[in-house]
């Protein structure tokens, strides 16, 4: 009789557990499936506008202003809607080709020039000992969020009186400026947690603060270079304002931004110029982002908040 | 007594190590830089100068020059006593950071601070700078498309407040819950940098992407917009989305008795913000997920807490930190945008916000004061996130 209970208990049990891991299996299941459906269905959302420029820009004038460009997924082998020539014509006619030009001539140097003046003010704020070193990097760390809008007007002005108004060196000087605060604040991240032990035998076996900093901080600051160079590039290249007001004395020196945003007011309703336009300044910002993602989000990482 | 023989040098590194031979050359070196950086700043303002001078000058200077400036300096340094020369170091690393820093971002923040005191243009060497004290801080201005005739600060500041809160609430709320879902599974890289994929582009490129999306064509015309397919085919007449400033929402203007219109085309502004934002706030918060202890979640999930209460009470507040700088990073992101407004509207529709209003008081009506008054405002705002980050900073270092 008691047996007979137990085992009915047992089974009742073992039972009540089967329901409960199967359950939960199911649920894990469901949960597996939602959250991909889910994650899918967001992807899907935020490329689809992306997507739809870059369609777009593949299709004569009279297919994109008579259809939607997701019409195309009905006819997509119709090789009478595709074309090259919004290209053709965005990079020659538009301007879009030169404006290409000026955007590496900006993009480079201003990239390149900030990252040897980071890295001496980076290595001196780690590693050296010196009478307001934390209040001056704690205005480092201030500037790091002032908005580059406090100083165009003064710098304008100052450009003016200059005569750097309009040139290449005008603006690889303002970036370089705006790029500081962020540029010695990474790579002084990543100095200054380079082990002491280091540093301190390099200095027993008689280095130079500059031998150390050559031979032994710069190789291995390599990431952080790597990191700060890409942000500053993609900066540097999608910026609009500071090339607006420091780079646009003539249509000839405009950058890809500021002779898109010309377009946008001139052609607002040719989207086959338009479309194609965008997709040409934003081309080489993706091309850079892809192959080095790894080194973008480690810059990310360590704190990114530009001015 | 033993005459040492001096052994001849035999590179280069040999010669300079002779103090005299150092010496000279890092002076040499020094004058040849300030030379050089002289030269490339009057060749490079010239209209004459050709661009492959342009660019290889500006390379050439702008790296070499500055090596050369630093190695001369450091071993004229070396010329000191040894406390002197420890001394003196630091500076000589820093100035050229330091300068760039003071010229480009201190000087101009006092100085336009300064200029906001005064009207119009003043110009302090024909002495013709008029000072009208705070008169510039009451922005007198009405907008220039006005819907309703008002001051356009009013609608500066309701629409920046819009913007500060939603992008900011919405870009991060989106990242977060995309980077718990994305952590489960496997196609994660993949899904991840689709995701992120906007944050490499323009916010010029990014409005033309969505202008296009907005587009309107009138009744009866095939909508090539996506937007306006979609509401057509839902039964919707064709809408000037970015026109759509004050909107009756039946529940919310009824709630509110008729008095509360939602300004719809700023909300489609502000999605493209999200748009851009939500990958980076995604890639941040999910490096900090994955630092989340599996034992705490596993203990939890023995304790009988399901996915929602071990979201709410374990991952939330171990990631709180990351959350507020995730969070105060693209608010201050936001505070200044730009590109977005003046591309896709100008600030026309009740759509102004601070940083163009700027440009437009800067460039359009040359009014530097007024202009100068909006950058102050901007300045302002920031003051508290500087202090936050500064104090943040000082503890970390404190604790290491």
């Amino acid at each position: 009789m008691s047996t007979t209970m137990e085992t009915t208990a047992k089974q009742e049990q073992a039972a009540a557990n089967e329901r409960l891991a199967r359950t939960s299996r199911i649920q894990r299941f469901f949960n597996q499936a939602t959250v991909r459906i889910a994650v899918l269905v967001i992807a899907f959302l935020w490329t689809l506008p992306t997507a739809g420029l870059f369609i777009s820009s593949f299709r004569t004038e009279d297919a994109i202003s008579s259809s939607g460009w997701w019409t195309v997924f009905a006819t997509p082998f119709d090789f009478t809607q595709w074309t090259i020539e919004n290209y053709v014509d965005v990079i020659t006619t538009d301007g879009m080709g030169a404006a290409f030009i000026n955007s590496l001539l900006v993009t480079i140097p201003a990239t390149v020039i900030p990252i040897t003046i980071a890295a001496f003010a980076a290595y001196a704020f780690a590693w050296m000992k010196f009478p307001g070193r934390d209040l001056l990097f704690a205005i480092v760390v201030g500037l790091l969020v002032v908005p580059l809008h406090m100083a165009l007007i003064p710098m304008l002005r100052v450009f003016t009186a200059l005569e750097l108004n309009g040139t290449l060196l005008g603006i690889w000087l303002a970036h370089t400026g705006f790029g500081l605060p962020l540029a010695i604040y990474l790579l002084h991240g990543y100095i200054a947690a380079l082990p002491s032990e280091m540093m301190e035998s390099a200095a027993i076996d008689g280095a130079s603060p500059m031998r150390t900093f050559i031979q032994l901080v710069l190789p291995l600051s390599v990431p952080a270079v790597a990191s700060f160079a890409i942000f500053q590039f993609l900066w540097v290249w999608n910026d609009l304002l500071v090339a607006l007001v420091f780079f646009v004395r003539d249509p000839s020196t405009q950058v890809v931004t500021s002779r898109l945003s010309e377009i946008v007011g001139s052609r607002g309703q040719d989207w086959e110029v338009l479309t194609a336009g965008a997709f040409v300044t934003i081309i080489l910002p993706l091309v850079v982002f892809f192959a080095l993602q790894r080194y973008f989000v480690r810059g990310l990482m360590a704190g990114s908040v530009k001015g | 007594m033993e005459s040492v023989q001096q052994a001849q040098p035999q590179n280069l590194r040999q010669w300079l190590e002779i103090p005299t031979i150092r010496t000279i050359v890092s002076i040499v070196g020094f004058a040849l830089a300030v030379i050089a950086f002289i030269f490339a700043f009057n060749f490079l303002r010239s209209d004459e100068a050709p661009i492959v001078g342009v660019i290889v000058v500006g390379l050439v200077v702008g790296i070499l020059g500055i090596w050369v400036l630093f190695l001369s300096l450091d071993a004229l340094v070396d010329l000191l006593p040894p406390n002197a020369a420890r001394a003196v170091r630091p500076f000589v690393y820093l100035a050229p950071g330091l300068a760039a820093l003071g010229a480009f971002l201190v000087y101009p923040a006092f100085y336009t601070l300064f200029l906001s005191f005064f009207a119009g243009r003043p110009n302090f060497q024909e002495g013709t700078a008029e000072f009208i004290g705070l008169e510039n801080y009451l922005f007198r201005r009405t907008a220039e498309a006005p819907i309703f005739s008002e001051e356009i600060i009013w609608i500066i500041v309701r629409n920046n407040l819009m913007w500060i809160v939603l992008v900011t609430f919405l870009s991060v709320a989106l990242g977060l819950v995309i980077a718990v879902l994305v952590d489960r599974i496997k196609l994660e890289s993949v899904a991840k940098s689709l995701i992120f994929m906007p944050m490499a582009i323009s916010f010029v490129g990014a409005s033309v992407i969505w202008r296009f999306i907005y587009y309107f064509q009138p009744l009866g015309r095939e909508q090539i917009g996506l937007l306006n397919a979609i509401w057509v085919a839902l039964g919707g007449e064709p809408q000037g989305w970015l026109t759509l400033s004050e909107v009756s929402i039946p529940l919310i203007t009824n709630l509110t008795n008729g008095t509360l219109f939602v300004p719809l085309n700023s909300i489609f502004l502000i999605i493209i913000m999200v748009w851009l934002q939500t990958g980076f706030a995604m890639v941040i918060i999910s490096a900090a997920v994955k630092g989340v202890p599996d034992a705490l979640l596993e203990a939890a999930r023995l304790d009988g807490a399901n996915e929602v209460q071990i979201f709410f009470r374990i991952i939330i507040p171990y990631i709180r930190g990351t959350l507020l700088t995730v969070g105060t990073t693209i608010l201050v992101l936001v505070l200044k945008v730009f590109d977005i407004v003046f591309v896709m509207t100008s600030g026309d529709f009740d759509t102004e916000v601070l940083a163009n209003r700027m440009y437009i008081e800067m460039f359009t009506n040359r009014d530097y004061g007024q202009g100068s008054a909006y950058a102050v405002i901007l300045m302002v705002a920031v003051i508290p996130i500087m202090i936050y980050n500064i104090r943040e900073w000082q503890r970390e270092r404190q604790e290491r």
